[in-house]
């Protein structure tokens, strides 16, 4: 069955609309450790642990995503560390976007009014469970219109692993553009799809936003 | 194998050298970038609907679409449209348009915090649209916003590798030249890793001076 144009260029592209998606799905599972335990490790007490955190993210956001993934995919295996195409990407991914995200946590826990500190220790609290039980849960809701900005642009960075030979989206499009020459088409319907796809994820983002906003009269939606 | 640092030095003036051609593709991305998001940001105010609604339609989608693409399509469109353009012409108009959405954004923001009786004294004193934009508003809306765009300039910075992918003899296509030739990646790759470390740092502080600096009331 022949499709009308541009449509019969949809399947050969939906393979890599599904390698796109297990990305960014690896990278956001990565990412939102990375990123919580950054943003606790740079509000920590212990000096170490901050200076590594503070390390892991300036590391990070101080360097391009693509010379992170570049590094990995083709410096580190001289070190003796092979890795995947897809395993180098996940991880890129996903410590890119996370050392963003620790940013976020941090603020997000810095902005937490004293007086909650203060009235989990009068619970006699300890410090574990004034963070997890009084501290995160209040900044969840600031955390997630910044995290799900971030999660379209780890979105958008998936593309980047079309230059590591990953038949992502993106790589796919350009393995069509040389058999069709078809170009204004092949890259206008990707950019639909990752437009669709950024679509998804805010909907999803603006969901969550509102379930966790549910019962408060502070915060959230404003 | 091991970091080789003699080796490491030896290829050092060359990266420094594409390291100038990355901070041109950033310098002229960003004045178009900051052209263009002002058009976008002046458009969508617009009362015309059949005005504001394309402007803010472009700058959505280009906003969630990943530059990568972007540079492809313009690279490869551009010779279908009769125009011949050099791969860091091409990058440049790619990086200036991406960035444009986020300025965008950031004009917006400005924009909104003049305070709705300047625009109701222009009215009174009888000024223009053209002028009031001119001589009222943009006066009053850039410079608070001037750190946030500052923090563009360091993201677009740090995208121009992806200038790579169409060919531009920047930091990261030199890198790869250098370990194509020499079968070493090691420490090109590296080395344009702590480059860019380097500048973006720097560029974050310089960031960060220009924030106290515009709260400092004038």
């Amino acid at each position: 069955m022949e499709l009308p144009a541009p449509a019969d260029l949809l399947p050969p592209l939906l393979g890599g609309v599904w390698v796109t998606v297990r990305l960014t799905v690896g990278g956001a599972a990565l990412a939102a450790v990375a990123a919580l335990a950054g943003g606790l490790g740079r509000v920590a007490d212990n000096a170490a642990v901050r200076a590594a955190a503070t390390a892991y993210v300036e590391v990070f956001r101080g360097t391009s995503a693509l010379v992170q993934l570049f590094w990995f995919y083709f410096a580190l295996p001289l070190l003796g560390v092979e890795l995947g195409a897809m395993t180098a990407g996940i991880l890129v991914l996903g410590l890119n976007t996370g050392s963003y995200g620790a940013e976020v946590v941090r603020g997000a826990i810095r902005a937490v009014p004293r007086g909650q500190y203060e009235a989990a220790a009068a619970l006699s609290f300890s410090r574990r469970q004034t963070m997890w039980r009084v501290v995160l849960p209040q900044a969840a809701l600031a955390m997630v219109p910044p995290l799900g900005n971030l999660l379209i642009e780890l979105l958008k960075n998936t593309a980047l692993v079309s230059m590591i030979t990953l038949h992502d989206l993106t790589f796919r499009a350009q393995l069509l553009r040389s058999e069709t020459l078809r170009t204004v088409e092949i890259f206008g319907l990707v950019l639909v799809l990752y437009f669709l796809l950024a679509q998804a994820l805010a909907l999803g983002t603006r969901g969550l936003e509102r379930r966790l906003a549910l019962g408060r009269d502070y915060g959230g939606l404003r | 194998m091991t970091f080789d640092w003699r080796f490491a030095w030896e290829i050092l003036p060359e990266l420094l050298r594409a390291l100038v051609v990355t901070l041109q593709a950033t310098g002229l991305g960003m004045a178009l970038a900051l052209a263009l998001g002002l058009v976008w940001a002046v458009l969508r105010r617009s009362r015309r609907r059949l005005v504001a609604l394309p402007a803010t339609g472009l700058v959505e989608f280009v906003r969630s679409t990943p530059l990568l693409v972007q540079i492809y399509f313009l690279f490869y469109v551009a010779p279908s449209l009769g125009l011949s353009a050099s791969p860091l012409v091409s990058g440049v108009f790619a990086l200036g348009l991406h960035y444009s959405a986020y300025t965008a954004e950031v004009y917006r923001a400005g924009i909104e915090g003049v305070p709705k009786g300047q625009w109701e004294a222009a009215i009174a004193l009888n000024l223009g649209r053209w002028r009031t934009w001119r001589a009222i508003v943009l006066p009053q809306a850039i410079p608070p916003v001037i750190p946030a765009l500052g923090n563009y300039l360091v993201a677009m910075f740090k995208d121009t590798p992806m200038l790579a992918a169409i060919t531009v003899l920047e930091l990261l296509q030199t890198a790869k030249l250098i370990g194509a030739e020499t079968f070493r990646y090691l420490e090109p790759l590296t080395l344009v890793g702590a480059i860019f470390l380097a500048v973006s740092l720097l560029a974050a502080r310089l960031v960060r001076r220009l924030e106290t600096l515009s709260e400092r009331p004038a």
